[in-house]
């Protein structure tokens, strides 16, 4: 018989990771000035707490609850139009970059001619930089070149999620099962035909579900960029918390959970119905 | 005395009746084979004795305490003295077989040594030891779902074999083995029992096996027990009672545990 | 009828769209036509001859790092917070401590990170420490909220059975429950970290350090060449944290 192993053979591996973890750590801890001492120090929670104290009560005048109703409507809106705009880009950039329309694939078994992955690429670079550069560099961008107001938030919406809505339409349309698209497509059907019957019936669903998780990120991601100028909530918190207006903070601040509390529900809604 | 059992029922809370008034007496060292159709109340009469169902009704008494009398803490450490072998072990599907096997003195470990057996496995040779009586040594450092079902069954069995409890209580430990490897793992489990001196108790759906393994067989239909008598004693006018009407059972499915499915949300 | 409510819910959403085309006063057209076009070209055109400069680089490479460094270990807190607020929130420690650590978590959630930041920022002065507390803060909710889904989907026979043998109920979960969800946690997390890095080379906008200040400073200078390579930077970081996370995923959460 063997002699028996009596060792962990995963023992000098776990022991090199956690090393290299404490090795990365470190200067990560440096670097970000990690202090969770100033959150609890003395002279800071005093002038948080008499700031945090402006927060009570909230602000409720009518005035005011009128400026909120509207910043919260166009945060919405802003959401919806971007989203909008994003999928007028985002669905023939999917079709583009996805493998699963390719006519040279369709004879081939799923390998792809070099020119049509050649061709692919370009678009799929495209959505890559366009979802990878935050959306918030892109509203500082916008507030520059169309002025300030919601039409920034709009266009950097639009263009961030237009690449993440691309990529992942295009991942979808290629984890359905391509069988009944290259059927069509041998049988002579044009690409968008093939799609619309060998494709969409089965990526529907999923495309659906993201898409709604999208447009809830897109309202938050309009609120935030609304500290850029691009409109909305975030403008408003922007000037309260300048002028130390608490009370104004601490509505808006409750709007923002509401509205997160909304876009929750109303997005489990619209799932469920997608079922 | 190890298991006193008096006028014990079970009703489940949808109004079932599992178990009714099962008198049961067992000595320390006693090796007993449970038998009785599918549905019969063997399961429930195990979990009974592993103290994971309260009863309704009756007294019951396990290695010389009552265990709803005690408090939760003292409860535990008379759990710690009782191993129980379930018919699908519930492993972890990613904990390896070593950890997995180590997890049956965690009864009996202070937490400190439970932590750090979790960084690196402190008892490796006990854990070896438990396997290597199983023929499953070569698997101790592998993951638990790359075992098959049978290897699973024989893993949650060296895991009891390692938790060293007074009283074994198995639940159709070898429903995933062929013949040959049932027999030779239910004279481990016997020979285990007789060498320490402890009680076991087997519920086994294959009645050869119970008549050639255990001196004792106890018969249960539909909650009750229909007989209790030495293996020799048995006659097959009883076990054609015991089993009468019973549509043709195949033997359980080997069972492997549902794979993991991990969400990986898109960014 | 389902048929019905389903055309219906699809003109509703068509009909919210247009309505939030209006209610902006957004037309498209005159933002694309002629001197608007142009203008923007001439802005753009700015941005296409990015700043390679040695020490700006140097600058750059300073700043890079302190945002990598701002997301993981905003992003590790966040996880560390997170599970000890999921404990509760997954129903663990009564209905009291759950309805509790839920209202929590959602509050947590609901300030996005760059409010986070800028509160943070009052209390703990200009720099990255404000950051990376605005990430956690923010995260924490998140991840306590997903985290807490996961425990409450896993089976908890692994965990009983341990319990079956004596062993405590922090035990039981560290060998029963643990092994079991890690994966899920360890891609949630992930996940999470893959949006922070974006979020934090951001959040310089509102004083918390990182590759955002040395943006908002040469944007607001009117440097398009200096802005251009600080966003080069950023892109780059994004496409390597996301293959890191990729990479990461595969290792530990896919096999």
């Amino acid at each position: 018989m063997l002699k028996p192993a009596l060792r962990d053979p995963a023992a000098l591996p776990r022991l090199a990771l956690a090393l290299l973890a404490i090795i990365i750590l470190w200067p990560g801890i440096k670097l970000s000035e990690l202090d969770l001492g100033v959150l609890f120090d003395a002279e800071n929670s005093k002038t948080m707490g008499s700031f945090l104290s402006g927060f009570w009560p909230p602000a409720h005048d009518s005035e005011f609850l009128h400026i909120l109703l509207r910043a919260t409507l166009e945060t919405l809106a802003i959401a919806t139009a971007g989203m909008a705009l994003a999928l007028l880009l985002a669905i023939p950039c999917g079709l583009l970059a996805s493998r699963a329309l390719s006519l040279s694939a369709a004879h081939r078994n799923g390998r792809l001619a070099w020119w049509s992955l050649a061709l692919r690429w370009p678009v799929r670079g495209l959505l890559i930089v366009l979802r990878s550069v935050p959306e918030v560099v892109w509203a500082l961008l916008f507030v520059r070149a169309v002025g300030l107001g919601p039409t920034a938030g709009v266009l950097a919406i639009a263009i961030t999620y237009s690449g993440m809505l691309g990529k992942v339409y295009a991942e979808i349309f290629e984890s359905v099962d391509p069988r009944p698209a290259r059927a069509l497509l041998v049988a002579g059907s044009p690409r968008l035909m093939a799609f619309a019957y060998g494709v969409l019936p089965n990526a529907s669903a999923e495309m659906l579900s993201y898409t709604v998780y999208r447009w809830e990120c897109a309202v938050r991601a309009s609120v935030v960029m609304g500290f850029v100028g691009a409109g909305g909530l975030g403008q408003q918190i922007d000037l309260s918390l300048r002028m130390f207006a608490g009370g104004e903070v601490a509505s808006m601040l409750l709007t923002f959970l509401l509205l997160v509390l909304l876009a929750d529900q109303l997005s489990r809604l619209l799932r469920a119905r997608l079922q | 005395m190890t298991v006193t059992l008096q006028g014990v029922g079970l009703t489940h809370a949808n109004g079932q009746v599992a178990l009714s008034d099962i008198d049961l007496t067992i000595n320390a060292a006693e090796r007993i084979a449970i038998i009785g159709p599918s549905g019969a109340g063997k399961t429930t009469l195990l979990r009974l004795l592993a103290t994971s169902l309260q009863p309704s009704t009756g007294s019951i008494s396990l290695l010389e305490q009552q265990p709803w009398a005690l408090s939760a803490s003292q409860r535990q450490r008379l759990r710690a003295r009782i191993g129980l072998i379930h018919q699908a072990p519930p492993l972890p599907p990613r904990q390896r077989v070593v950890t997995a096997i180590l997890a049956g003195k965690l009864g009996a470990w202070s937490l400190l040594k439970s932590l750090l057996n979790l960084f690196y496995p402190v008892d490796i040779t006990g854990a070896q030891a438990a396997l290597a009586r199983l023929d499953l040594a070569d698997k101790l450092f592998e993951r638990c779902d790359q075992l098959s079902g049978g290897q699973l069954q024989r893993a949650g069995i060296a895991r009891v074999l390692y938790q060293g409890p007074q009283l074994i209580l198995a639940d159709e430990p070898v429903s995933a083995m062929d013949p040959v490897l049932a027999g030779h793992t239910l004279s481990v489990l016997n020979n285990e029992a007789a060498a320490r001196g402890v009680t076991l108790l087997a519920s086994l759906h294959a009645v050869d096996l119970a008549m050639a393994h255990f001196p004792r067989v106890i018969g249960v239909r539909a909650g009750r027990i229909m007989f209790d008598l030495p293996s020799d004693q048995i006659s097959p006018e009883q076990l054609d009672t015991l089993y009468a009407n019973e549509k043709l059972q195949p033997t359980p499915e080997v069972i492997t545990p549902p794979p993991l499915v991990v969400q990986i949300p898109r960014c | 009828m389902k048929y019905l409510l389903n055309y219906s819910l699809v003109a509703l959403l068509l009909a919210s769209v247009f309505a939030s085309f209006s209610y902006l006063n957004i037309d498209l057209t005159t933002l694309f036509a002629g001197d608007g076009l142009s203008q923007m070209g001439s802005y753009a055109s700015g941005f296409f001859s990015p700043d390679f400069n040695a020490s700006h680089l140097r600058a750059i490479g300073k700043g890079a790092l302190e945002t990598l460094a701002m997301s993981s270990i905003g992003t590790l807190l966040a996880a560390l917070l997170g599970m000890l607020l999921a404990l509760p929130a997954a129903g663990r420690f009564g209905l009291f401590a759950m309805s509790l650590s839920r209202l929590l978590l959602n509050a947590l959630r609901a300030i996005p990170e760059l409010v986070w930041a800028a509160l943070v920022v009052l209390a703990a002065g200009l720099g990255p420490n404000a950051g990376t507390l605005a990430l956690a803060l923010h995260t924490a909710g998140v991840l306590g909220r997903l985290f807490a889904e996961a425990l409450e989907n896993v089976s908890d026979e692994p965990a009983q059975a341990i319990r079956l043998a004596g062993g405590g109920r922090a035990v039981a979960f560290c060998y029963g429950t643990l092994p079991e969800v890690w994966p899920q946690l360890i891609a949630y997390t992930l996940y999470r970290w893959e949006n922070n890095i974006r979020m934090a080379s951001v959040l310089g906008f509102v004083g918390a350090g990182g590759l955002g200040q040395m943006l908002y400073f040469h944007l607001s200078l009117f440097q398009e060449a200096q802005a251009a390579s600080v966003i080069l930077a950023m892109l780059v970081l994004v496409l390597a944290v996301d293959a890191l996370s990729a990479w990461a995923r595969q290792r530990w959460v896919s096999q």
